[in-house]
């Protein structure tokens, strides 16, 4: 070997050291993955991006039942049910969490969903089941969307706000509401639905006088509230927002038009083909239990179904759980989403 | 030593060489892409009420989508196109301390998620730029498109024109050649490569963009995507979602056919090396003119995360930070960042290997089956997430389970998504490798792994770097595709800062800007680290004289 050649070497050699590093890390990372899936026992829970539980009551679970509770985001509530319908009987995971009432039809059709009724159900629950098929999804909570309402901007105005989702269209409140397209936000597609739930025959006169008093329309929430909403983040333009009834308790100083609430139910259902089904049959019972309730407000905004729950203090001052809502069954919803969203792209896009 | 060279000269080497380069990035295109979409496709074709991908097609309005989304994804390429321009001017001619400082920044767009870019977007054109009056519609989808992109011409093309070699430009001057038409004659041939390679690449993550048309679009721009994710998840309709994919594959396929015919012109090769020069006299202006151009387009809403990061409630304060730390609610922020980097290493580790075996396979070998393999690693970038989404929760299903809740698979999707990058960045820069210092270096006696190792990655180190910090902050920024793959605690920061923006409070929103200037600040230390890495290598070879690696061979 030359001189000339030990220098060339060098490099080959940091490449091939490099390589096995690499090699290795794949493997032990790989190797990783196998050990840790036989270690304890588990139930593994799939769920929309936004599922939050504290810690503390997630170890509970595990506690109580021995399993260890996995969980798996998988995207949006729409997201959710699509991948749940696309693999019947060969599930991800042993239960699902946050498939809405807006989404529910399409597990239910794919049947992708095992029968099981929690005895919490009549604590609550039941009421808010899906009319059909009221053992293959247990209520867990609702999400109320409602329009919100910037006080001070009112007070500063001088003008009365709001106090029905008709006053919308009056001359008054010309320019001053925000609203989601229902294709691609849940709230916006709750809003439409309540008012197709609000005025039946008149939906779309009501959209074209809400389009004529200049409603502004943007692509998700998190643009409405906390950029266009003059009591959201980005001090927007606009004093009222299609949000939910619970988010007045984030956001001191608003308050929602409870008048025409539409009730966004959030369901858990077990997976057809689980591999623990008593672990996902626990979940469902956990979900129900009394902890979990009380902290489902705090944890991800929404109010829980069991009635004997005590919402935290400043939701009963500044976010009370509408009396009355919208109710639509998921079927109707599924049969005619297709058709609504088309109306509504024709009315509010000229 | 004396059998390596033989086996170099000899006929068949080369032929058997073939295969092996095309192979591996082939099966691993064909089982991370081919075989979910297939899976996808026939359980379309199956489906109940299942349409022909002509009626669907007739059904969705999908000519004007492919109009629509042609045309947009072009104007965002030429728009990012002449904004890189300057930059482009400068990192590659002008000796300048804090190059290197800013490659890097020109790269972190790249890795922010789409959806904070748009609320990032919707903050200044309704706040400080209210006067445009762009606040929604194509223009403003078109700006965010060049926010996002302009990094990919600026580290390609700058690439190139630093490979350039200026002697050839002194000798066209003094044969009497204005400058003009020195840099007509001599530069734009050698740059067209690059260009159009970048151009294609833009042209492609701009037609499968998302976030940014629904966020910016007011409700009233559709395009593909936009309307396969309306059709999957929206109506649950899989034949039209599968078949607006096919007409979206057909568009990138021409898009790739066109690039490739522009950009494979004979260009005569390049030598390695190039003096930039120290700016003077007006050339001084002309640099202030093009940082004050970068910090505008770059800085600007980076800034405004910032300080929206920083004023939670309109309050200046440091909760969104604190908040980062928290696990009331499950993992932390930072333990996401943990698993985020992780998968992304390890993802920008795969790319890089695929990638640059599927850029060999193409610049040396040019059979039928390296471009075939060339073409099917490029395709998955301009797939939908939502089609591949769907493909992988049907293909993983028909796996066993342990072999589909492996860790690797979310890396190895990042890393196919990644992998047209380090294709398209390293296809120019390989083709551009003289092979005359090749063969020099091979009848001196190196082996073929020595060729390839002191010839072709020296020479195409600073595009190889490019190439390894866009693997990685693609993999780190992905949010689609691994939304659908995702297993117990993988929640990636993407991941997370939309959960955080979708809930109401200024603290969660502060704490989701915190979150996104933390993924900046990692990604632009791993790109940091990058450039270091590869940088060293030009360096060392200017040292050992200006000649080239035909000398130290």
């Amino acid at each position: 070997m030359t001189p000339l050649d030990a220098r060339r070497a060098r490099p080959v050699r940091r490449a091939r050291r490099a390589l096995a590093i690499g090699l290795v890390a794949v493997l032990a990372a790989g190797g990783a993955g196998c050990a840790s899936s036989d270690s304890t026992e588990e139930v593994s829970v799939m769920t929309h991006d936004s599922f939050e539980l504290p810690q503390t009551l997630i170890d509970e679970f595990q506690q109580r039942t021995g399993y260890k509770l996995n969980i798996v985001r998988s995207g949006d509530a729409g997201q959710l049910s699509s991948v749940v319908s696309l693999t019947p009987g060969s599930p991800k995971a042993d239960a699902v969490f946050g498939i809405d009432n807006t989404f529910a039809a399409r597990p239910i059709e794919a049947d992708a969903l095992e029968p099981y009724t929690p005895r919490a159900a009549d604590q609550g629950a039941s009421e808010y089941a899906v009319p059909e098929h009221p053992d293959l999804l247990t209520a867990v909570d609702h999400g109320d969307v409602c329009v919100n309402v910037d006080e001070a901007w009112f007070d500063n105005a001088g003008v009365a706000p709001p106090t029905s989702i008709d006053d919308l269209t009056e001359p008054r409140y010309k320019d001053l509401t925000v609203v989601m397209d229902p294709a691609t936000s849940s709230p916006g597609m709750g809003f439409l639905l309540s008012t197709i739930g609000h005025y039946q025959g008149r939906t779309f006169d009501y959209w074209r006088a809400l389009v004529q008093n200049g409603v502004r329309v943007v692509s998700g929430w998190e643009v409405a509230y906390n950029q266009e909403f003059s009591a959201g983040e980005g001090r927007g333009s606009r004093p009222l927002v299609v949000s939910y009834a619970s988010s007045p308790a984030a956001t001191p100083g608003t308050h929602a038009i409870l008048d025409s609430c539409f009730a966004q139910v959030e369901y858990v259902g077990i997976l057809r083909g689980a591999r623990n089904v008593d672990g996902a049959r626990k979940l469902v019972d956990f979900l129900l239990s009394p902890d979990v309730q009380a902290a489902l407000p705090t944890s991800m905004y929404v109010y829980p179904v069991r009635k004997d729950t005590r919402l935290p203090t400043d939701w009963r001052l500044r976010a009370p759980s509408p009396s009355w809502t919208v109710r639509m069954s998921p079927d109707v919803i599924d049969k005619n989403r297709e058709k609504w969203l088309d109306q509504w792209r024709e009315t509010v896009k000229r | 030593m004396a059998r390596d060279r033989e086996a170099l000269t000899l006929p068949g080497f080369r032929v058997a060489a073939r295969p092996a380069f095309a192979l591996l990035p082939m099966l691993f295109t064909a089982a991370v892409f081919v075989w979910p979409l297939g899976v996808l496709a026939a359980r379309a074709a199956s489906a109940d009420g299942g349409l022909s991908v002509l009626q669907a097609w007739d059904r969705t309005d999908a000519w004007s989508l492919l109009g629509v989304t042609a045309a947009q994804a072009a104007a965002s390429a030429l728009a990012a196109l002449i904004v890189a321009a300057p930059i482009v001017w400068l990192l590659a001619r002008i000796r300048l301390p804090g190059a290197g400082l800013i490659r890097v920044l020109v790269t972190l767009p790249f890795v922010l998620p789409t959806v904070v870019v748009g609320v990032a977007f919707r903050a200044l054109l309704d706040g400080p730029l209210e006067r445009l009056d762009i606040s929604e519609g194509w223009p403003a989808i078109i700006l965010a498109h060049v926010f996002l992109n302009v990094a990919v011409v600026v580290r390609v093309v700058s690439a190139a024109w630093q490979r350039v070699d200026q002697r050839e430009v002194a000798a066209a001057r003094s044969l009497g050649a204005g400058p003009l038409r020195a840099f007509v004659d001599v530069v734009v041939p050698r740059l067209l490569p690059a260009v159009a390679s970048s151009l294609a690449l833009i042209f492609l993550f701009c037609s499968t963009s998302f976030g940014v048309i629904v966020i910016l679009g007011g409700g009233r721009a559709s395009t593909l995507e936009t309307e396969i994710y309306l059709q999957g998840i929206g109506y649950g309709h899989l034949s039209e979602a599968v078949a607006l994919s096919v007409m979206q594959i057909l568009l990138v396929l021409a898009a790739l056919g066109v690039a490739r015919a522009v950009g494979s012109a004979r260009v005569p090769p390049a030598a390695a090396g190039m003096q930039r020069r120290r700016p003077r006299g007006v050339v001084r202006v002309a640099v202030a003119g093009v940082l004050a151009w970068a910090v505008l387009w770059l800085a600007v809403p980076v800034v405004t995360l910032v300080v929206r990061s920083l004023r939670p409630g309109g309050q200046w304060g440091l909760s969104g930070y604190r908040a980062l730390v928290d696990d009331t609610y499950g993992e932390s922020a930072l333990g996401s960042l943990r698993y985020s980097l992780t998968s992304a290493l390890l993802a920008a580790v795969i790319a890089v290997a695929v990638g640059l075996l599927t850029a060999i396979a193409v610049t040396r070998t040019g059979g039928l089956v390296s471009r075939v393999g060339a073409v099917l690693a490029v395709v998955p970038l301009g797939v939908s997430a939502v089609t591949l989404g769907f493909g992988y929760t049907l293909a993983l299903a028909e796996l066993p389970y342990s072999v589909a809740a492996s860790p690797l698979v979310v890396p190895c999707v990042q890393a196919l998504i990644a992998i047209p990058v380090v294709v398209g960045v390293m296809v120019p820069a390989l083709d551009q490798v003289p092979s005359r210092q090749r063969d020099v270096a091979a009848s001196l006696g190196a082996g073929p792994l020595r060729v390839f190792w002191s010839v072709d990655l020296r020479l195409t180190a600073r595009s190889l770097g490019a190439a390894t910090a866009f693997a990685f902050v693609m993999a780190i920024g992905e949010f689609g595709a691994t939304t659908f793959l995702a297993r117990p605690n993988t929640t990636t920061i993407p991941v997370l800062i939309g959960q955080l923006m979708g809930r109401p409070g200024p603290d969660n929103l502060a704490t989701a800007m915190a979150a996104a200037v933390l993924l900046v600040a990692v990604s632009a230390l791993v790109v940091a680290a990058v450039e270091i890495f590869t940088g060293t290598g030009r360096v060392r070879r200017r040292r050992e004289g200006g000649a080239g690696v035909a000398d130290d061979v």
